[in-house]
């Protein structure tokens, strides 16, 4: 072991930052993260265990005990639960002979959930071994048991378990017409790099990833901060459930990405740049470090690109399954090989980001776009959408209708169009920007997708008249308390009470009271917590809650108070040691 | 003319580079707070010190003091919503205030009287949390941890060594000891330390001092959080 993390370390070049990288390489050579590799990194690092045992314990996909020598995740989105994941799970845990959460008493196989694996449009989804697996059913469980069981390694698996596939249904301005590579740099040098930033904000860009601020504002607050080095991010960690756009950008329009990004730094004058992948996209990173190389390669990046003596770098770092590393300061603490913890502000990415530096992080389509703009002028862009929401806007697509896939549309189209063109019908309602935005009925489909009505980064999930609302907020409001990175108080203990809360209103238990109890808690959380994850954790609650209150109180018993504690189940211990469970050992909590 | 932000229509100067927080102890407002201490850099993390800034919600330990800022502190509601936060700290560990060596001398306990908690109104976690016996002089109850990372900064800031760190995500955080064996006693912890001295609960305590006090003698059995709190900190200020 010592050979190996030596010779790992000092490919990652003693960086700290990279520690990430490391780990994720432990993980996969071992299956976990050993205690003497923690001690042997600590010291090679010159940083302290703890700040390793933090990491490891705060990212998903690391471990401190074996994983199997396969670990098979699944996706738990409930986009995957639409489309059968239960039952698959179940036919999982029986041909594999493993439980969920377990690992296989021969260490060879382990399984579990997982967040949203972004491939909401051909699921239900898994990875092994980090690698994503799409549309599961019977017959390809029966090929991966078969594959495991003769241990056969992962390269020579059938490559149709890991086809992944666009499903781009609908382009418009940006998708029809990618640019030629290089053709935005050149235009940007052409044009001045002053009348290029003129240009981005004439064309009204804001920023994709949902909260959308200025790009061009953004851009030019950074440019301004006096400081030898600026970096530019871009932020590939789609975690919404129902996002999968970005992986779709990555795998078609890596170059024009890449434009963006290049483009980005000639604006602000950055030398480094990082393309922040989320760990569920690690099928598309060979592909993406190729097109880095070829950019290189053309003289697109590196030094003296476009022989306009401009200096950039692009290095991808990979997540390693932490929804909160999509706030801008979390994935700017991962960066640094630090847990994902949204920072206190201000100060701002833009004057104190990656390692103190001024850093301009933006979304993979807002860099796509701004490549185009640089080529095609502002006006081009800001001549589509509406007032406060220019240009177009790429939805992800899921759930129930005939076409799951990409979709771009100019800012302003209402939800009835995309229904229409995306073959969903019977539909009961639909969750705009993921379980954090927005549940809206279908008594609002002629609402627009603009930031002044119904914002989104791009998640689109569709229910139809079939579907229970309380399964899918349940699914969002674990999801949430799943994935707070446990920094502040309001959303660390909100988070799980609402899950408690929730569980015990959809388990049946709750009484007149919990209702309102509930909702008062949604607004501490929403209030008071520290972050964009805990001040939208409750809005799946609250969005419903707003729009079938009867649904709610349908769920409650006829009494008006259930205590939280579970008299009868408390007494299921002295049952057992008693060998008892006749009329007499259970006690009524409440006369009913 | 010195900078001046509004405190409950309070006017108070401030200046350039001080928190909310700086200003408003050193004016004699007390802004309840967990995870905030004067002598170490601010963590942000309790949100008790939470305050409407110009309609804004904002960690007023964190947050600069900028003029003609209009922040609303000591209000029903706020403090309602502080009262709270303080019950999921209480609900989310194992705090059982007639059997804790500390009771009295708690900041938990003194800042749940402030805010009149009279129960903890959310269902309880009933988490398992181990204790740390292992030191000769320190004992960790790890039941009683609000993460406030207070020991943390104090052992990097004040004492020069790097005993603990928090670990974990959401409801699964926890307190970490520096040491291979995960164990206080083979830290660098010492009694003498900062870090043993500064929990604001019964989480860290040194051995065999325990109820040299008698309960009804404590701090905040005769004063209440506030006072003490804007007494000890502007010395702490003045020095």
């Amino acid at each position: 072991m010592t050979a190996f993390i030596q010779d790992l370390v000092e490919k990652n070049h003693y960086q700290p930052t990279h520690l990430l990288h490391i780990l994720r390489a432990v993980q996969a050579h071992y299956h976990y993260i050993p205690k003497d590799a923690i001690e042997q990194i600590a010291r090679l690092l010159a940083i302290s265990r703890t700040q390793i045992m933090g990491v490891i314990e705060f990212y998903s996909f690391f471990h401190l005990s074996p994983r199997g020598h396969y670990e098979i995740l699944i996706s738990d989105s409930i986009t995957d639960h639409l489309l059968g994941k239960h039952e698959l799970a179940a036919y999982l845990e029986e041909k594999l002979n493993v439980k969920l959460g377990e690992v296989r008493a021969d260490g060879l196989v382990s399984l579990d959930n997982t967040s949203c694996t972004g491939l909401c449009d051909q699921g239900p989804a898994g990875l092994v071994n980090g690698y994503a697996l799409s549309r599961l059913d019977k017959a390809k469980v029966d090929q991966i048991t078969d594959l495991i069981n003769q241990q056969t390694p992962l390269e020579g698996w059938p490559q149709a378990l890991f086809q992944v596939d666009d499903n781009l249904i609908r382009s418009d301005l940006l998708l029809s017409a990618p640019i030629p590579a290089g053709a935005a740099l050149q235009s940007a040098f052409n044009r001045g790099l002053k009348e290029t930033l003129n240009e981005l904000d004439i064309s009204g860009l804001r920023g994709r990833g949902g909260a959308g601020f200025k790009t061009a504002t953004k851009w030019k607050f950074c440019s301004e901060e006096l400081n030898d080095e600026h970096i530019v991010v871009c932020n590939a960690d789609e975690g919404e459930p129902g996002t999968f756009k970005d992986r779709v950008l990555l795998n078609s329009y890596a170059h024009q990405v890449f434009e963006g990004m290049t483009l980005c730094a000639a604006l602000i004058g950055a030398q480094q740049g990082f393309l922040y992948l989320r760990g569920e996209y690690l099928h598309l990173y060979d592909k993406l470090e190729a097109i880095l190389a070829e950019r290189r390669q053309a003289g697109l990046l590196g030094q003296n690109i476009v022989n306009a003596d401009f200096n950039f770098d692009i290095e991808i770092c990979l997540g390693a399954g932490a929804y909160i590393c999509g706030e801008e300061s979390a994935l700017i603490e991962s960066l640094e090989g630090k847990m994902g913890i949204p920072r206190n502000r201000p100060p701002y990415p833009v004057t104190h980001g990656y390692l103190g530096k001024p850093t301009v992080v933006n979304n993979v389509e807002t860099f796509l776009a701004a490549a185009s703009i640089a080529v095609n002028g502002g006006n081009w862009f800001a001549n589509i959408g509406t007032d406060k929401s220019k240009g177009t806007k790429i939805l992800s697509i899921c759930g129930d209708c005939a076409q799951p896939g990409i979709y771009e549309y100019p800012f302003g189209t209402d939800i009835q169009t995309i229904l229409d063109d995306c073959g969903a019908s019977d539909v009961l309602g639909v969750q705009i920007g993921g379980p954090s935005g927005t549940f809206i009925s279908n008594k609002e489909f002629s609402r627009l997708l603009a930031f002044e009505d119904l914002a989104t980064g791009g998640s689109f999930i569709v229910f139809n008249q079939q579907r229970n609302i309380l399964d899918v907020v349940n699914n969002f409001t674990h999801f949430f308390a799943h994935e707070s990175c446990g920094f502040c108080t309001p959303c660390r203990v909100g988070t799980s009470l609402l899950k408690n809360q929730l569980d015990k209103i959809v388990d049946g238990h709750g009484s007149a009271g919990d209702v309102v109890a509930l909702e008062e808690l949604c607004q501490i959380v929403k209030k008071q917590s520290h972050c964009g994850l805990g001040q939208t954790a409750a809005n799946p609650i609250l969005t419903t809650l707003e729009r079938y209150p009867e649904l709610y109180q349908a769920q409650l018993k006829k009494i008006s108070y259930e205590p939280g504690f579970d008299l009868d189940g408390a007494l299921e211990t002295a049952r057992r040691l008693a060998k008892r469970d006749d009329a007499g050992a259970h006690l009524a909590q409440v006369e009913e | 003319m010195s900078k001046t932000i509004t405190i409950d229509g309070q006017v108070i100067p401030f200046e350039e580079g001080q928190t909310i927080m700086e200003a408003a102890t050193e004016a004699g407002v007390y802004i309840p707070h967990l995870c905030h201490h004067p002598e170490y850099t601010p963590h942000g993390s309790c949100k008790l010190c939470n305050v409407n800034v110009n309609g804004r919600t904002c960690s007023a330990c964190t947050f600069p003091a900028m003029e003609g800022q209009q922040i609303l502190n000591d209000a029903k509601d706020i403090n309602e919503e502080r009262k709270k936060i303080t019950q999921m700290l209480f609900v989310e560990g194992n705090h059982f205030c007639p059997s804790c060596e500390k009771t009295g001398n708690c900041q938990l306990q003194a800042v749940a009287y402030h805010l009149n908690m009279l129960d903890d109104h959310f269902p309880l976690f009933y988490p398992h949390r181990e204790l740390d016996a292992s030191h000769a002089e320190v004992l960790i109850d790890h039941n009683r941890c609000i993460f406030c990372t207070l020991c943390v900064r104090a052992s990097q800031q004040k004492d020069g060594k790097d005993v603990f760190a928090i670990s974990g995500r959401g409801i699964n955080k926890h307190l970490i000891i520096n040491a291979e064996s995960g164990l206080l006693k083979d830290s660098e912890l010492e009694a003498t330390d900062q870090a043993a001295h500064v929990c604001p609960t019964g989480a860290i305590l040194i051995k065999r001092t325990g109820y040299q006090v008698p309960i009804g003698e404590r701090i905040y059995d005769h004063t209440q959080i506030d006072q003490v709190s804007l007494n000890s900190e502007n010395i702490q200020h003045d020095n």
